[in-house]
């Protein structure tokens, strides 16, 4: 995460890792999604649906927080992220300034 | 451990998924309105069951018809007393009502401003995308002075409502504003209008890329910026100063929750209904 | 008792649990003894904004399983309407009483008329059947409030009661059976798996069983044509299917909802048809007009919608004519006419109301339209 000052607890918080489900076939191609992303983790896919759309795509997994803002702004259900847990987490490394 | 395996959209037990896609265009943000009406009654943990959903007519109206719960797609303008029946018909049942701007305000303002002053026990989430979507685009009581729609081509000559104030002048005890971009401010407030007794309203500001977007030449992402750029966040400000101009910049927040009044059912029961001494 | 008093009695009587209401001339006085009487056996009252308001709140306390009802007059009837299809549409079982005054517009508030019997039938958009019951005492206010709820729960409907401001001022002697004397039916419950239940499968006698708000089935209902599911489907199909549906409720149980009651009738060569408060100038000219030696009977309409029509035209095989005796220019007259089929001559008596028509004034049609042996 970037900080234009590392808080003085940063070491002690811990950063949730989450892992984005795109329901490919509900998307109707708004880009909510990827436009405000906070962590920026979506981009446009080159593929179609079948309704003609192009869904979003996870560009950057490791960022992903889990702050489900793509599930909530999403008008049409069709973007989830669940959490990673912590084995996992740990296997990919906790680095905050990443 | 390992990761979730979930396929199916933490919603969709909440939805009738055999009607999605829903009817929504692209860019549209009724669908995100929905969605955090959603979220709030899984996060208000309100028994659902005893929970119903009515809707009016328009686009936001559909909202009904994607619920799997108890729900109701009535006339144009009704949701309002329909929903005042239903409760006091069953006072136990929880009521949202979820409309649009044109739905609620306009052909229903009336029915807006006699629940609101009974404080009649529902919650009222009022989508407003500034214009008659369903019907392609005609002015709406909520439009923008000056804005474009098929009614209004040359701009709009009239002034839209300052909903909040409407709400809060005729009596309402709950009242908030957010747009759809500020969809967990929004989750929060709709949380908290569920669990509130009396009348609760929530204005929803959201973008009609097609037909509202298209005249007034604003792309939907752009629409979303405006929401972001031109909106300050002032809880407890006076209605007074909410009006609906993204000139002087539009004010969302969380304006009156006064859990002092009696709700509707309440003071019926115990004006009106022999009271054991 | 007045005759609205005795609709609200009814009510009650038949189990009445909500009331949206709205104050109009005649119908007024219904909305106070409601007001006064349903908080105290457990229901609610209610004065909305308006006849719109009034309505729709009826029809969502039926969804939440109330007996549910309201009463108005003529122009708050018209804003009724709009609400009303949608009870149809939704099969939302309420009743709609009607104490008529002379219209159109606001016209004459203090008195009565029979002027919106083609309203009653045809006053919401759209193709559908309507049940409308016609009482002409307060007596029979009484008795048909209550059988207006079981018609309207059984058949899961809306059922108009339509009187009028004389039956509805005037106060006569009513007599209110013992509770246990009065058979209340309630609609019929959706039932089994909740995954399976379809709010618009036809049950029974082609009523689909009704689920109610907080029962858990989850169900949806909408004013647009909708399949068995409840679910909107916009398709010429569809559009066959439901509407085929909420008309043959009503049609294909004719034998059950058909009400007619008869007087003189056996030897009859002219027969006055009449309703509501018209019957009771039909009755009095009878028997006037028998003394005067004319075979005259009356077949006096307790539901006027669905009509008899079977009835009148077996009737027209064996009498030598029909007068329509109600308070307008020709409403029912017209579904007699048809009825009649050009067998024997349908005439009317009638006038614009505001005031009741004159037993000579059905005479003088008689003797002016039918050449009658004397005995």
């Amino acid at each position: 995460m970037n900080f234009w000052r590392v808080p003085l607890d940063a070491h002690e918080v811990d950063v949730p890792r989450g892992e984005v489900h795109i329901l490919e076939e509900r998307c109707k191609g708004c880009g909510y999604c990827i436009e405000f992303c906070p962590k920026h983790v979506l981009g446009v896919s080159k593929k179609f649906n079948a309704k003609g759309y192009h869904p979003p795509q996870v560009v950057k997994p490791e960022e992903c927080v889990n702050c489900h803002y793509c599930e909530v702004i999403c008008p049409e259900f069709a973007i989830f992220s669940v959490p990673v847990e912590e084995e996992e987490q740990d296997a990919r490394g906790g680095d905050l300034s990443a | 451990m390992k990761t979730s395996q979930a396929q199916s959209h933490p919603l969709d037990p909440l939805l009738r998924t055999d009607r999605i896609p829903h009817i929504w265009c692209p860019g549209c943000g009724i669908g995100t309105a929905f969605a955090t009406c959603l979220n709030a009654m899984k996060d208000s943990g309100i028994d659902l069951v005893q929970t119903a959903m009515v809707s009016g007519i328009g686009c936001s109206g559909r909202g009904a018809g994607y619920v799997k719960l108890d729900s109701y797609h009535t006339t144009h303008g009704r949701a309002i007393p329909f929903a005042t029946g239903l409760k006091l018909a069953n006072p136990k049942l929880n009521v949202v009502v979820f409309s649009g701007d044109g739905d609620l305000l306009a052909i229903g303002g009336n029915h807006f401003i006699h629940a609101a002053r009974r404080n009649m026990d529902i919650t009222v989430v009022c989508v407003n995308n500034f214009n008659y979507g369903m019907t392609g685009g005609q002015v709406a009581a909520t439009t923008p002075h000056l804005a474009k729609t098929t009614t209004t081509p040359v701009g709009n000559p009239e002034n839209p409502f300052n909903a909040p104030l409407l709400a809060y002048a005729s009596g309402a005890t709950y009242v908030a504003r957010w747009t759809i971009l500020h969809a967990r401010d929004l989750t929060e407030s709709i949380t908290e209008a569920l669990l509130h007794p009396g009348f609760s309203f929530v204005e929803v500001l959201s973008p009609c890329p097609v037909n509202y977007g298209r005249r007034n030449r604003i792309k939907p992402m752009d629409m979303l910026k405006i929401f972001r750029e031109k909106t300050i966040i002032r809880n407890d400000a006076r209605p007074t100063e909410l009006d609906l101009d993204f000139d002087k910049g539009i004010v969302l927040g969380k304006f009156v929750h006064d859990t002092d009044r009696p709700s509707c059912v309440e003071l019926y029961d115990k004006t009106c209904r022999p009271q054991e001494r | 008792m007045t005759g609205d008093e005795a609709c609200a009695e009814g009510a009650l009587a038949a189990g009445c649990t909500f009331f949206g209401g709205y104050p109009i001339t005649p119908a007024t006085e219904i909305a106070e003894r409601m007001a006064a009487r349903l908080p105290r056996v457990g229901g609610t009252f209610i004065q909305m904004e308006d006849e719109i308001a009034a309505m729709a709140a009826v029809v969502g306390a039926s969804c939440a399983g109330a007996r549910s009802m309201s009463a108005t007059s003529g122009p708050g009837f018209s804003l009724m309407m709009e609400n009303l299809g949608l009870a149809v549409v939704m099969e939302t079982p309420c009743v709609l009483v009607n104490v008529q005054r002379a219209g159109p517009s606001t016209g004459l508030p203090t008195m009565g008329a029979q002027g919106d019997m083609m309203q009653a039938r045809w006053g919401s958009h759209g193709h559908y059947e309507i049940i409308a019951l016609a009482p002409s005492s307060a007596q029979e206010v009484f008795y048909q409030t209550i059988l207006a709820f079981n018609l309207a729960e059984k058949y899961r409907t809306p059922v108009l009661v339509m009187t009028d401001e004389v039956v509805g001022h005037l106060s006569e002697r009513v007599v209110i059976p013992d509770a246990r004397e009065i058979q209340t039916v309630y609609r019929p419950r959706a039932k089994g798996r909740k995954d399976r239940y379809k709010p618009f499968e036809p049950g029974e006698r082609g009523v689909p069983p009704m689920a109610i708000a907080g029962e858990g089935f989850a169900v949806h209902m909408t004013g647009l044509t909708h399949d068995e599911r409840g679910y909107p489907v916009m398709s010429v199909e569809c559009q066959e299917q439901m509407v085929t549906h909420l008309v043959g409720k009503i049609r294909n149980n004719l034998d059950d909802i058909l009400m007619t009651e008869s007087y003189r009738l056996e030897d009859a060569e002219v027969v006055l048809v009449s309703y509501g408060v018209s019957a009771r100038t039909a009755l009095a000219t009878v028997d006037e007009a028998r003394e005067r030696g004319i075979k005259a009977g009356m077949l006096k309409l307790v539901t006027v919608w669905p009509f008899p029509e079977d009835e009148i035209r077996r009737l027209a095989q064996r009498v030598k004519g029909f007068v329509t005796v109600e308070l307008n220019l020709g409403q029912i007259h017209l579904e007699v006419q048809r009825a009649a089929g050009g067998r024997v001559p349908a005439v009317l008596a009638g006038h614009c109301g505001g005031t009741l028509i004159s037993p000579d004034q059905v005479l003088d049609a008689i003797e002016q339209h039918f050449s009658l042996s004397r005995a």
